[in-house]
């Protein structure tokens, strides 16, 4: 029978299915944070349990970690207890931990993959729900609560029911200025944060073939900002080009046998899927967000929507309550806004590809006055990576800071964070009231138009300033 | 399997409405709570930023020892964090009543005793009015029959997973029952393909130390 990629890698993954029950699914790949982890760990030391694969679990410290270069202060006593507690947890238990400022740390979502950790048809799980990320590899991957992480940590299974597909297909080629972050963004936009609700979506077309890695994990990073489970993509050669140059790809005939069962990775031609939809991606302009979730978007010099055209009284009063928080009136477009800060980083936009986009526009340039300007690499590879390139000098010369890796201001658990009534431009995935800092107000846009923001100090359509001659 | 859970029983409360779509784990629980490291004591925390509003609505005196939450759309949407079902257990919630929730928030709600109440949007629109009518309004929930018995004789069924179900009526613990499945685990790891990677096996080549990171000031 027609299978989708998620089925082949589901059918994979199951252990048992008793009749009326949910599956009891392996888990290849268990990620752990400082954040999520410590009560599952009590949880297993209360019963006396052993981790049962230290060998498939892979430890990092990113959430609560300080950024500022050369400071090794963490924020307060709390979260310094917290590291702490995941150090000791990784010691007792034998597992691999990358501790703050070790050459390989990061943040989970994107050191997964550029270890090369993350791979096609692997099951992965973190007490995070960007975990959803490492699909772009062809791998099912999903967020779980900390009493799931007990769960994996214990047996390396999780109790799942079956999800339903939905195939988001997006074709055509990308305009000037256009990123994957506008493209999910857009999508989001168009079918809101609960359309992927009991869904793994997978992410097909021309527009997603042309991506590299970096750009699919920024659409399956957001799968979960439009409340599916997972996002995928089927692994091709772009993904095994990728996966060759990490550092612990297997060599010579091995590397063959593993490509080879990879290629199967992918939809049958007949394959059905419960849902799809067909997006134009040529139609894509560079977004931003206007409001209190990643589902109140626009392009850029697009009209924020009124309440009085919502039908539906429940979204209109979220709009309504949205536009009250971020002090913005409808009918008008956000260009010319005058911001705060522009923070670029996350596990959505913190990998090379996305600075050397920042970098492009900011060569050259200066910020505006008055703007915070911050770049927040996603881990100690890509930030020597960066530096290697001379990107940390383009910052610094135009006015930014540049930053050790971190979850930093996207989740304003470190000590980097907005101050209320403070508006932010950022690369992050959620714009959530006071998400980046109690009363802070988040627009989420791609790298290019961030790093555009941050020179005009106002909100600006990236194109105008791509058109003067930098190249993206 | 071990039994040490509470069974869930029929639950009879007021209710606490806060119906507007999409409230986010980060407004249930925002993020500078999720230092702790155990799971007690997040009560306080619970709506942390709105309660700085008089007027929300758990400020009210009516809120007090009202165990269901009426909520909107997408319930729980955002972030992972088990955090938010344990601060809503923590205030005294055992039950929300919404449109929809999130997946993951209701996956964690479920294993922290909270039972998810998924109705339809005529009984919610019904639900809505009469506790706008009257904040002393009561309400039945049945897990056993899945039904919500309304005041006036009126009943509504909601949906859930029988497994769910069956582990919350008779307080089955959901790692007891993976961990049954010992030899099946066994089996699967044998004939699975290797993994396309080697571990490096180096766990903690730099060990942190909270000494080196945080001293008291």
């Amino acid at each position: 029978m027609a299978r989708t990629l998620f089925d082949k890698v589901w059918d994979d993954h199951v252990v048992a299915h008793e009749p009326g029950n949910p599956a009891v699914l392996y888990i290849d790949l268990h990620l752990i944070h400082e954040v999520t982890s410590p009560q599952a760990f009590e949880g297993l030391r209360a019963r006396q349990l052993p981790v049962r694969r230290p060998d498939r679990t892979l430890a990092t410290m990113d959430h609560a970690i300080p950024t500022q270069l050369g400071k090794l202060k963490v924020v307060d006593e709390e979260a310094a207890t917290q590291l702490q507690r995941l150090a000791d947890n990784c010691q007792s238990f034998g597992i691999e931990l990358h501790a703050m400022r070790s050459e390989n740390n990061g943040i989970v979502h994107v050191i997964g993959p550029e270890l090369g950790r993350t791979q096609p048809g692997m099951t992965i799980v973190c007490g995070d729900s960007h975990t959803s990320t490492h699909g772009a590899f062809g791998a099912l991957a999903f967020g779980i609560g900390t009493t799931e992480v007990e769960h994996v940590l214990a047996t390396q299974c999780v109790l799942q029911t079956r999800p339903s597909t939905f195939e988001v297909r997006f074709d055509g080629t990308l305009g000037m200025g256009v990123t994957a972050k506008d493209l999910i963004l857009s999508f989001i936009a168009e079918v809101g944060t609960a359309a992927g609700t009991g869904h793994v979506f997978e992410f097909t077309g021309s527009a997603i073939r042309g991506l590299d890695m970096e750009g699919r994990m920024t659409i399956c990073n957001m799968a979960i900002e439009a409340g599916a489970r997972a996002g995928m993509v089927a692994p091709d050669d772009t993904t095994f080009e990728y996966l060759a140059r990490t550092p612990s790809a297997p060599q010579g005939p091995a590397w063959e046998a593993v490509v080879a069962r990879w290629r199967a990775l992918h939809s049958d031609s007949d394959a059905s899927f419960d849902r799809s939809m067909n997006l134009d991606a040529s139609k894509v302009e560079p977004m931003i967000t206007f409001g209190t979730n990643p589902g109140m978007g626009v392009a850029v010099s697009a009209p924020i929507p009124s309440p009085d055209q919502v039908v539906d009284a429940g979204e209109r009063a979220a709009l309504e309550k949205a536009l009250r928080y971020m002090q913005f009136e409808p009918g008008r477009p956000l260009l010319g806004k005058p911001i705060d800060v522009v923070f670029i980083g996350s596990c959505t936009n913190s990998r090379i590809s996305d600075l050397r986009a920042a970098a492009s526009v900011l060569r050259g340039r200066r910020v505006a006055n008055q703007v915070r300007v911050l770049v927040v690499p996603g881990s100690q590879r890509v930030k020597r990576q960066a530096e290697a390139e001379g990107l940390d000098r383009v910052f610094r010369e135009a006015g930014a800071e540049w930053r050790e890796p971190g979850c930093s201001m996207c989740i304003a658990m470190n000590g980097d964070n907005l101050e209320p009534g403070q508006l932010a431009v950022s690369t992050s995935n959620r714009n959530f009231e006071g998400r980046q800092g109690r009363g802070g107000r988040t627009l989420l846009a791609s790298p290019l138009t961030a790093a555009a923001c941050a020179v005009e100090g106002r909100v600006v359509d990236v194109r105008t300033m791509l058109s003067e001659g930098v190249a993206a | 399997m071990s039994t040490e859970r509470q069974p869930f029983i029929n639950l009879t409360s007021r209710i606490v409405p806060l119906v507007i779509d999409n409230v986010d784990t980060d407004q249930i629980i925002p993020a500078r709570f999720l230092k702790r490291t155990d799971k007690n004591g997040l009560g306080s925390c619970l709506f942390a930023d709105w309660k700085d509003d008089a007027n929300f609505i758990l400020n009210q005196p009516e809120a007090t020892g009202a165990r269901i939450l009426l909520a909107g759309e997408n319930f729980g949407c955002g972030s992972s964090r088990e955090h938010a079902p344990w601060a809503l257990s923590a205030w005294g919630f055992q039950a929300i009543v919404a449109l929809s929730f999130a997946d993951i928030f209701r996956n964690n709600a479920l294993k922290n005793g909270i039972l998810p109440v998924e109705i339809q949007p005529a009984a919610h629109t019904a639900l809505v009015a009469a506790r706008a009518a009257s904040s002393a309004l009561t309400i039945t929930i049945d897990l056993s029959s899945q039904t919500v018995l309304l005041p006036g004789g009126m009943t509504t069924s909601f949906p859930m997973d029988p497994f769910a179900r069956h582990c919350l009526l008779n307080g089955i613990d959901e790692l007891a029952y993976l961990l049954g499945f010992e030899a099946q685990i066994g089996a699967h790891e044998a004939k699975s393909p290797p993994l396309g990677w080697t571990p490096d096996g180096q766990p903690n080549s730099e060990p942190f130390s909270r000494s080196a990171h945080f001293k008291r000031a």
